[in-house]
């Protein structure tokens, strides 16, 4: 098994590093460009936009709503029992940036483009996953 | 103008076996495609120095890659030129255009391209076990969507279609109809995997994948092997069949490589593909007389038939509603032999198969019963396009 709960963890990078454990202290952190201060995902060591070197993580707001979903069904991993909420979420800062992410504390059949999310962290064992659930009103 | 100076020219395809859990390796199904297309051409081995395949020997599992050049070449001891694979290309026959670039500029004269895989048979053998099983972690193009749970394709495509049908109102049963078209198809085809009619309730009640893509819309892992040859036009004369001319090619990708990023959720890279094969010929969309697009999943069948411009986009559900627009005797008819969907994923490799069959009229029971001269070739899905206009005078 990739670990007891049955789930695949992520191979954790120079890049990705401040990604994959920022939940640990509660914080979103997304690669930014400091030339034009666009945000960039998945972290990478340039920005696409205007090619500035000078990048690395901010901390996000956390805040972002929902581009697109789809509700898998497949059991692929012991740990996601489905039915669970394949997500691609847009930053509140910048909607061009999407996290492809899970959603939790969310009825499947309750999903909609549009709906406005916020993260939580899973954490599993050097990592701090960023899930989505729904803001509650 | 024509795709490089209208000096490469396709000359023979063949098929190997194709089924479900056939019980052979990848590279058996390879030498046996390779072979009939080499006779298909008219040709030898002797005749063969370049060969060029998709994917080449990337870490996969399952039975992705079924054989390589490198097998190939060796099992039956050729010379050759030039050689090619890779991955990293535009759709799965991005090396089959460099193909063509490779006999035009005088690197190989008859080149035997070809796509293997054995999926059914190796997923027989425990796929599932292989991904949740192994002390491994998402690395690379998997690092931001398997820890999610984002596990297939009909998770990442799904979404795309869900954004899709949320901006345009395309339906199930939109999608269905064009299931069930390849599924008619593939009734006449006897090399198809799935021939049995499929009704608009088989296609609803089937087992949901991944919203909104049912078992029926995900294609059908295969055991098979398709080969394609690519000549010089000057060597063409003479062989067994009409050179078939690559009128235009496209394999443009105009943004980041990925499964999320695109800015509009509603295109994919076949939209850049398809845009700038338009820009290098003097046919339009409406010469078209049928297309061959790939259907990995349904959703994108009906992209590609908004990138080549078939309807507007946004359009593709009422298109999809009027079958003359796409059933075998229609206007413009989409996957004559039934697709992956019904056909077997024979990875990209079955639609240029399919497309070159029809213009030379040797489809048999499913041969389009009308001329047909201009065929459009559409291979890929996400970020992954590449796409050709096939003509035969």
């Amino acid at each position: 098994m990739a670990d007891p709960e049955g789930r695949m963890l992520p191979e954790v990078t120079a890049e990705s590093r401040a990604f994959w454990t920022g939940g640990f202290e509660q914080e979103l952190r997304i690669y930014r460009c400091q030339a034009c201060r666009s945000w960039i995902h998945p972290p990478v060591g340039a920005c696409w936009r205007c090619r500035s070197r000078d990048v690395g993580p901010e901390v996000a707001s956390g805040r972002a709503k929902v581009a697109a979903y789809s509700i898998n069904h497949h059991p692929w991993f012991p740990a996601f029992p489905p039915p669970y909420v394949v997500a691609a979420v847009e930053l509140d800062e910048d909607p061009s940036v999407r996290l492809t992410t899970c959603l939790v504390d969310c009825d499947v059949d309750q999903v909609e483009v549009g709906m406005a999310v916020e993260v939580v962290f899973d954490e599993q064992d050097d990592v701090a996953l960023p899930l989505f659930r729904p803001v509650m009103a | 103008m024509t795709f490089v100076e209208d000096r490469a020219v396709i000359t023979g395809v063949g098929q190997s076996q194709i089924g479900r859990r056939i019980g052979r390796t990848g590279i058996d199904l390879a030498l046996e495609a390779a072979e009939r297309a080499v006779a298909h051409a008219g040709l030898t081995f002797d005749d063969i120095d370049g060969i060029a395949s998709y994917p080449g020997p990337v870490a996969a599992e399952g039975g992705f890659v079924g054989a390589t050049t490198h097998d190939v070449r060796d099992a039956f001891g050729l010379r050759t030129t030039w050689h090619v694979s890779g991955v990293e290309t535009s759709g799965q026959i991005g090396t089959m255009l460099d193909a063509a670039a490779a006999v035009a500029s005088g690197r190989a004269t008859h080149v035997l391209c070809f796509r293997s895989v054995w999926e059914a048979t190796a997923q027989a053998a425990g796929r599932a076990a292989a991904l949740t099983g192994k002390a491994v972690r998402a690395s690379g193009h998997s690092e931001f969507r398997m820890p999610f749970g984002a596990a297939s394709p009909a998770n990442w495509i799904g979404m795309y279609a869900q954004r899709y049908m949320h901006e345009f109102g395309l339906t199930r049963e939109q999608l269905g109809k064009l299931v069930i078209n390849a599924r008619h198809n593939a009734g006449l085809n006897p090399q198809a995997i799935y021939r049995d009619p499929m009704t608009m309730d088989d296609y609803l009640n089937a087992r949901m994948v991944s919203w909104p893509f049912g078992l029926y819309d995900c294609d059908v892992p295969a055991d098979g092997a398709t080969a394609v040859i690519v000549s010089r036009r000057e060597a063409a004369g003479g062989l067994a069949n009409a050179p078939i001319s690559i009128e235009a090619a496209g394999a443009a990708l105009y943004e980041r490589h990925s499964w999320d990023q695109r800015a509009d959720l509603t295109t994919m890279a076949s939209h850049d593909a398809a845009a700038s094969m338009w820009e290098t010929t003097s046919f339009t969309a409406g010469d078209v007389d049928f297309a061959t697009l790939y259907d990995g999943f349904s959703y994108l069948c009906t992209q590609w038939i908004e990138a080549f411009g078939f309807t507007e986009h946004g359009k593709v559900g009422p298109f999809l509603d009027d079958e003359e627009n796409y059933r075998l005797e229609g206007r413009l008819p989409i996957n004559p032999h039934g697709g992956q969907l019904s056909a077997g994923r024979l990875h990209g490799y079955g639609f240029v198969h399919e497309a070159c069959v029809q213009l030379w009229r040797q489809a048999g029971e499913r041969q389009i019963p009308k001329d047909v001269e201009l065929a459009a070739v559409g291979v890929g899905g996400g970020p992954e396009a590449g796409c050709m206009l096939l003509h035969l005078a």
